[in-house]
């Protein structure tokens, strides 16, 4: 039995953010819906996040996953430095996965730089739920 | 044991994930708090509970925001329920506490209730004293906004502050049957919006009724009400003596208390002040009264026996037998075998089995 079965103590614990300045978290939100109907803890922490403040949060509440939701074209910068800053807080056994409007052509460089799974527009919830079963830290 | 001396030494990654630890009551988490034990006892244990989205994580963000400014150490911790369909949950606390973001004097964790209902979760007094051992001096515990939280908060904090918001219909009837009992302090938040004058003024009616001389009894019962079941300590308070013979020895302290109200806008920081005032002068009346000693203990007896009840009831699921088990809970099931019976039984075989086992060794 994984550990993380359903009847397990433990729990997956997936920080929610919406790093950037753009303004509406409704994906966010059905993610962030769809993860705790699949039995996960989602810490959900609201629109306009710096790097700073998602890795200082992913670090006080010991997350096993951050989701990150992003529309706006930061992302190329925004990502990597969330990436750097888990690092740093010898935390890059977290897994890190991206959603919202990324354009193919960046997958490759996000990749490299750390993020683990990219998911785009019309993705259904399960992928993701899948996704992070299959690849979270065990 | 690298984890506890780092966390003890304020780490914030140990400190966070000793949290884990303790919650998904693993393997080392009893032999951890064994070790944490000997440093707690130092915080301030402030308690804020009140119904859903009346603003408690709102002001959890602007207490905090003021202890810090006095240059206290923070730890909050934020609870929120898991859904009994998924055991999964939302906790959404967070996100009105970004102001606390970039300071390393505070520590926010969210927990979820993980199927427990008194709105804490089974680990949040011991998260508690992670925090408070790691060196958090005040630690704000933010209830779950439903359900039956109270008893649960009174027994856990040391002063507990239940927000009220106005616009509630009748002032009087909106006030939660029982939250008389456990509040330290009122925060009647939004007093932006119409009729929080009367909302405050409902409270204190409520208190004056509540602490009237011909109301000595109820308030001898609120002391039972508000400590759970141990009246007995709670008549006969342990600082009695201690408080020397002129105190005379029914006048629990508890009772000197009155509640204090506090109108507040918690979107604009207003009524902070005087709500930190409230807070700290109820510390100080603890202080004073012995009362802070009381409380103590009677949490610590409390924790005690919970602790006791968990480990009888998994030392004796492990010696029955699932298939009487089983057989049992058939028997009752068709009316065969009263549950009360069917108890002793169990209790019965366990100990047989033990003897049985023991002889063996032998
Ligand atoms: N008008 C007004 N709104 C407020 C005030 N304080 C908080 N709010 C708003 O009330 C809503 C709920 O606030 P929260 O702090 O999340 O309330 P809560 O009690 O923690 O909610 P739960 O944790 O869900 O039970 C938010 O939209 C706040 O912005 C206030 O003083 N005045
Ligand atoms: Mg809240």
């Amino acid at each position: 039995m994984s550990k993380y079965h359903p009847t397990a103590k433990q729990k997956i614990r997936v920080l929610v953010a919406k790093p950037g300045l753009d303004g509406h978290d409704r994906g966010a939100k059905v993610v962030a819906r769809a993860l705790r109907d699949a039995g996960m803890e989602v810490i959900y922490t609201g629109l306009r996040q710096t790097p700073e403040m998602i890795a200082e949060a992913a670090l006080q509440e010991d997350v096993d996953v951050i989701g990150l939701s992003v529309l706006s074209g930061a992302h190329t910068v925004l990502l990597p430095r969330i990436v750097e800053l888990l690092r740093q807080n010898d935390m890059s056994d977290v897994l890190v996965i991206a959603g919202g409007i990324i354009p193919d052509e960046d997958v490759p460089l996000l990749k490299e730089a750390g993020v683990h799974g990219t998911f785009g527009p019309g993705t259904l919830t399960e992928d993701i739920v899948k996704f992070i079963q299959e690849h979270v830290r065990e | 044991m690298e984890l506890v001396e780092a966390a003890l030494a304020g780490n914030r990654r140990a400190i966070a994930r000793l949290i884990t630890r303790i919650e998904n009551d693993g393997d080392d988490a009893h032999a951890s708090l064994s070790q944490i034990y000997p440093y707690t006892g130092q915080a301030h244990i402030v308690g804020i509970t009140g119904a859903p989205g009346t603003g408690k994580s709102t002001l959890v963000n602007e207490l905090a925001k003021a202890f810090r400014a006095a240059n206290r150490q923070v730890g909050v911790i934020a609870v929120d329920p898991t859904s009994p369909f998924s055991g999964g949950a939302i906790l959404g606390d967070r996100v009105r506490m970004r102001d606390l973001a970039g300071d390393s004097g505070v520590f926010v964790r969210s927990m979820a209730t993980r199927g427990s209902l008194g709105g804490l979760a089974r680990a949040t007094a011991d998260a508690i004293k992670v925090l408070d051992a790691a060196g958090f001096e005040v630690v704000i515990v933010e209830t779950v906004g439903a359900g039956q939280s109270e008893v649960e908060i009174a027994e856990t904090a040391h002063t507990v502050v239940v927000v009220e918001a106005p616009g509630m219909g009748d002032e009087v009837q909106a006030i939660k049957a029982g939250i008389l009992e456990i509040a330290d302090v009122f925060a009647v938040n939004k007093a932006d919006r119409e009729g929080a004058d009367r909302t405050a003024a409902a409270l204190e009616m409520m208190l004056d009724l509540d602490q009237t001389p011909s109301s000595q009894t109820r308030s001898a019962s609120r002391i039972v009400i508000h400590h759970g079941q141990l009246m007995e300590v709670a008549q006969h308070p342990p600082h009695s003596t201690a408080t020397g013979p002129d105190v005379p020895n029914d006048v629990s302290a508890s009772r000197r208390w009155r509640p204090i109200v506090v109108k507040t806008i918690a979107l604009r920081g207003d009524g902070i002040p005087e709500l930190i005032q409230a807070i700290a002068d109820h510390r100080q009346y603890l202080e004073t009264s012995n009362e802070l000693a009381h409380r103590n203990r009677i949490r610590l007896t409390n924790e005690l026996e919970h602790i006791l009840r968990d480990e009888l009831m998994d030392q004796l699921l492990k010696k029955i037998d699932p298939s009487i088990l089983v057989s049992l809970m058939t028997q009752v099931a068709d009316r065969e075998l009263d549950p009360y019976t069917a108890a002793r039984q169990l209790l019965k075989n366990s100990y047989k089995g033990k003897r049985q086992r023991r002889s063996g060794d032998a």
